[in-house]
Order: structure tokens, then C-alpha cells, then sequence
């Protein structure tokens, strides 16, 4: 049995499943009010292999956040939120904040509707027919699923990085500048300086620079996935939300994901969804729990994952359903 | 055992009866072929495509034909094309949960196999009678009639096929709709959708019935689209009917013209799309 992170997406879903087995039986569920060395000594065990160990932050990194949640500015505020996919309801009112310039990670086990709370804050849903949602989403203060919402505009703001990566038919330079030149006529050199630094930002300069002008689709997955991210950052939105970005990519390519993720922070408001729940301690500076629909849990990362209040979390981040 | 070896007989019975009939088929196109290429390469000559078809009895070439052939089947192209591309863009990509797309596929369906006759007869109704004479123009817009729903099939069957997520990837970064499919949808589809366009001209350059009313025949060049204008189909029936051997073999020659042109758009065809799946 291969570690969690190694796992790609398809056989994770399932490893959900095969958890109880493993875990639930060898590491006993920390009880409420568990110390995080605990915990934190559990997913050493459970997840972090050395070759992430070696890149990624230690899981007791977030265990001092700078501030508490009350002080936080809210990015996003999410309010009494249902969602629809024709009769069926895959989101059931919920309400929680996601902080400015903070990581928030959202995890529950497939179909729990954390991928669709993510599409709804840049709307992806509207491509769609028969998708509704109903209550509000206030970003900076305004609600985006009012009818009279610019999609395009709301969409320039609120970023998006998909769970396979999605480059484009075309050159890596044309890939990010194509972004760019739907918002901003800059001349030639301009337009490199900024693909430049987009590039840089997702860590994907040093491996691509020479070969600007090759097709998006020559590049490895973990390379094509950075490139997604850096064609997201190029038009300088204000949220990123990121819909499983790792679940494709192997151990190596997820770290360096994982690494620009904690760069991009300091610029933007990240919203994450995955399944790996190494990652989600990893990465994220709060946590979201959410099973069949509803929000379960939400908390300050370190809290949630070493002491969880709701048994539900506990049973999942333990393993014992998914 | 017994059982055993009854199946096995069977077994290798059907599969001889298979490679019989494979034989079989594969034998009439041979030969087709090889009639075709022997009697065809018999009369090819520089003044084919240098002389105009001659009257009875006369030494001639296939240039007026092979004009007009050319002529007609661009001006349809240029018409079917781009507007069976629009509908099949509407079927996969505006329309794609509409009821109106279910109707437009099904109609189409009929149009793809309706008999070229018919087209033929129509275009005459509509323009030839109207009109009052035959003329290139009919005969492009009746082949124009037979392009337009080989393109909207391909178009919209290799839009379907550009992943879902690649336009929500484009939409994500606050594109609007009309961008994502001209810039990302259209290019991650464009050898498919050159594929359509080439079976389609494949399709048109050996109709002879949809020409028959329409664009009739000429003896003589013509570049006049609404003048009756010669083509190698129509030149090809004509020819071959008739009592006359060098008529016959210019036939022959323009039926092997025919043949060869559309094997070289079905191979163009064919290496675009192993071309796209080997990306």
C-alpha cells in the first residue's frame, strides 16, 4: 500500500474506502482535545513521506497562525448557500468565510460538494443548464449571483486552476499572453516581461525559458499544471481557486505545486479543494469539512485537523469513512 | 472432446468463409482499379489538360471540364462550408442542451443521405427554372447543398469531442463564449474540422446527378458562372454513353482524374487525423 500523497486522483477516490483498513485499525482516532503532537506525529506516519518532507512545511507550521479567525478581513463571504443540479440539492446552506490573502482548503469525500462550492464562486456553473444556486456569495461586500453579475469580469477577479491541467492549443508564450491580451493592450516586450513573471510566479521559468515558443501540450503534467497556474496569476486576480490541482500530478510535481501555492499567498486569496488530506494540512491556513452537502466543520487548520469538534471530521480525517 | 472438435471445425470453417468474402469484396475493387488505371494512364496525355472536349470523332482534351469542375466545386465549398460550420458551431457549443439542436441534427441526418438527385431537382426548381437557364452558379449551389450538412456532421462531432474542461479552462480566465470557441475550441478541433471539409469536397468531386440539371454542360471554357459550364462528372456520363472511341478514353482519363484527386484528399484527410491523435 502506496502512502496517501503518491496516489493519483482516480485511485484516491477509492483509497477513501480502502482508509478504514489501514488507519483506523493501527492508529487509534485522536480524541477531542488530543495535543497536536499527537496528531501531528499521526501524519507523519500516515502521509508524509520523506520526499515531502524534505520540500514541504512542517505540519506544525500552522499551528501558530498570525492572527485568529475573528480578525481576519473576509474575502469572500458565503451565506446560506444552496445549490442545485437540476432536482437534486448538492449543497445544503452553507455559510462560512474565506479570508483574504489566507489558503482555504475544503475537504469530505467525493461528492460531498466541495468542488461545486468551488465552482460557484467564479460561476462556472452558469455554462450549464439546469445548475442553480440560491443564497448569497459576497465578494468584497458584493454578491456575485445577483443575475446582473458580469461573468467575464467576475471571472478576470476570481481565478480558477481545474483538476487536470488545460493548457491550451497553442504556444507556452501564448498560453498566459492570450489572458493577458483579453484585458490589457501592451506592446511585444511588455507582454514577455509580464508572461515572464508570470512564469517565474509558478515556479516554471527556469524549465521553460528557452522554449517559449513549443506548444503548451509538450510540457510534462506537473509542468503543464504550473503553466495553468501561471496563466491564472497572469491577469492578477484577486482569488485563486484551485479544484483538486494536484490529483494528477506525481509526488515531485504536487511538492512544487505546493511550494507556489505558499508564494502565491502572500498576493492572493486561495481557495483549495482536495482530496489528500496531507495536503490540505500542508497548504492551507483553514480548514472546511463538508459531507453529503453540508458544511460539517470549519476551523483554523491546525485545530481542525488535531481537534476536530464535530465526530465526523474526527471519523474522516482519521480514515474511518470516506 | 467431441464437442470440442465440432466447434473447432465450425470455427475454422466461418473463419474461412470470412477470409473468402473478404477476398471477394476486395476483388471487385481491385478490379475497378486496375481497369481503371490501365484504361485511364492509356489516354493520358499533356492535351487533356491542355485541349477542350472535342466534337464527335475529334482528338481532344478534358481542360474545360477540369475548369469548370474546379470552379464549381470551390463557389460550393465556399458557400456549404462556412455555413455548415456556423450550424454545427451553434449545435455543440450554443445550442448544445437546446431542443432545437436535436431537430437541426435529425433534419440534417435526412439531408446528409437524401439522394443527389433530389438536390439536383430542387436546385433546378429554385434556380434553373427561375432563372430560365442552366448556369454554373445552380450547379455550385446544388453541390453547395450537398457540402453543407457533411460539414455541420463533422463540425459539431469534433467540437463535441474538444474537452469540456478545456472551455471552462478558457472561461475561467473570463473569456466570453465567442472567444473560447474561436480561439480554444476551433483550434483544439482545427485538423478534425479540415477533415470535414476535405470529405466534403471528396463527396462533391465525383457527383454527376446534382450537375446534370443544373450546371448542364459546356463544350467550350467557360468561366462564366452563369453561363452552362462543363465538368468532369457530367463530361465523364456523356462520354462514356457514347458510340465515339476517342470520347470513350477521355472517359476513361477523367475518370481516373477523379479518382486520384479524391484518394489524395482522403489520404490529406486521413494523415490529419492520425496527426490529431497522436497530440
Amino acid at each position: 500500500m502506496t502512502y496517501l500523497g503518491e496516489l493519483p486522483e482516480w485511485e484516491e477516490a477509492s483509497n477513501a474506502e480502502k482508509m478504514p483498513q489501514r488507519d483506523g485499525a493501527a492508529v487509534p482516532a485522536p480524541e477531542a482535545g488530543d495535543g497536536p503532537a499527537a496528531n501531528g506525529g499521526e501524519f507523519a506516519g500516515a502521509g508524509e513521506a520523506p520526499k515531502f518532507g524534505a520540500v514541504s512545511k512542517p505540519p506544525s507550521a500552522p499551528l501558530v497562525p498570525s492572527k485568529t479567525q475573528a480578525e481576519l478581513e473576509h474575502k469572500v463571504t458565503i451565506r446560506n448557500l444552496n445549490f442545485y443540479y437540476g432536482e437534486s440539492q448538492a449543497l445544503k446552506n452553507v455559510s462560512l468565510p474565506i479570508y483574504a490573502k489566507q489558503v482555504t482548503a475544503f475537504i469530505g469525500p467525493s461528492g460531498c460538494g466541495k468542488s461545486t462550492l468551488l465552482r460557484i464562486l467564479n460561476r462556472m456553473y452558469d455554462l450549464y443548464p439546469n445548475q442553480r444556486a440560491e443564497g448569497e456569495v459576497l465578494l468584497d461586500g458584493v454578491n456575485i449571483l445577483r443575475r446582473e453579475q458580469d461573468l467575464n469580469l467576475l471571472r478576470a477577479r476570481v481565478g480558477m486552476v481545474f483538476q487536470k491541467p488545460t493548457p491550451f492549443p497553442m504556444t507556452i508564450h501564448d498560453n498566459i499572453a492570450f489572458g493577458i491580451k483579453l484585458y490589457h493592450k501592451l506592446p511585444k516586450s511588455e507582454l514577455r516581461d509580464r508572461v515572464e513573471s508570470a512564469l517565474k510566479q509558478a515556479a516554471l521559468w527556469e524549465e521553460v525559458k528557452d522554449k517559449l515558443h513549443a506548444s503548451g501540450l509538450s510540457l510534462s503534467g506537473g509542468q503543464q499544471q504550473r503553466l495553468c497556474i501561471a496563466r491564472t496569476v497572469a491577469i492578477e486576480p484577486e482569488v485563486i481557486l484551485l479544484d483538486e490541482p494536484c490529483s494528477a500530478l506525481d509526488p515531485i510535481s504536487t511538492a512544487k505545486i505546493e511550494e507556489t501555492i505558499d508564494e502565491l499567498k502572500q498576493e492572493y486569496t486561495i481557495a483549495i479543494v482536495t482530496h489528500n488530506m496531507q495536503q490540505a494540512a500542508r497548504v492551507s491556513d483553514h480548514t472546511a469539512f463538508m459531507y453529503l452537502g453540508e458544511l460539517i466543520e470549519f476551523g483554523d487548520t491546525a485545530h481542525l485537523f488535531t481537534a476536530p469538534a464535530k465526530t465526523q471530521t474526527q471519523n474522516y480525517i482519521t480514515g474511518r469513512f470516506g | 472432446m467431441a464437442i470440442y472438435d465440432a466447434r473447432r471445425r465450425r470455427s475454422k470453417f466461418f473463419l474461412g468463409l470470412c477470409y473468402v468474402f473478404v477476398a471477394v469484396g476486395l476483388g471487385w475493387l481491385a478490379l475497378i482499379l486496375g481497369t481503371l488505371l490501365i484504361e485511364g494512364f492509356r489516354g493520358l496525355s499533356p492535351a487533356v489538360f491542355t485541349e477542350m472536349t472535342p466534337p464527335p470523332g475529334a482528338e481532344g482534351g478534358l481542360l474545360n471540364a477540369i475548369a469548370g469542375s474546379l470552379i464549381m466545386t470551390a463557389i460550393g465549398v465556399i458557400v456549404g462550408a462556412p455555413l455548415g460550420m456556423l450550424a454545427g458551431t451553434y449545435m455543440a457549443e450554443y445550442g448544445r442542451y437546446s431542443k432545437l439542436t436535436v431537430v437541426v441534427r435529425f433534419i440534417n441526418d435526412i439531408l446528409l443521405s437524401a439522394p443527389s438527385i433530389v438536390v439536383g431537382l430542387f436546385v433546378y426548381e429554385v434556380m434553373v427554372v427561375s432563372m430560365g437557364h442552366f448556369s454554373a452558379l445552380a450547379g455550385a449551389m446544388a453541390l453547395a447543398v450537398i457540402v453543407l450538412p457533411v460539414v455541420v456532421r463533422t463540425t459539431e462531432d469534433m467540437l463535441l469531442l474538444v474537452p469540456h474542461t478545456l472551455r471552462e479552462a478558457a472561461s475561467a480566465l473570463g473569456m466570453s463564449r465567442s472567444i473560447v470557441i474561436a480561439k480554444v475550441a476551433y483550434r483544439a478541433a482545427r485538423a478534425g474540422l479540415i477533415t470535414g471539409v476535405l470529405l466534403a469536397i471528396a463527396r462533391i468531386s465525383g457527383e454527376t446527378a446534382p450537375l446534370l440539371f443544373t450546371a448542364l454542360n459546356n463544350q467550350f471554357f467557360s468561366a462564366d458562372v452563369f453561363k452552362p459550364m462543363a465538368s468532369l462528372p457530367v463530361v465523364i456520363f456523356q462520354f462514356a454513353l457514347s458510340p465515339y472511341k476517342e470520347w470513350q478514353q477521355l472517359a476513361w482519363t477523367g475518370a481516373l482524374l477523379i479518382t486520384l484527386a479524391v484518394l489524395a484528399l482522403s489520404i490529406t484527410a486521413r494523415a490529419l487525423q492520425t496527426q490529431r491523435n497522436a497530440k
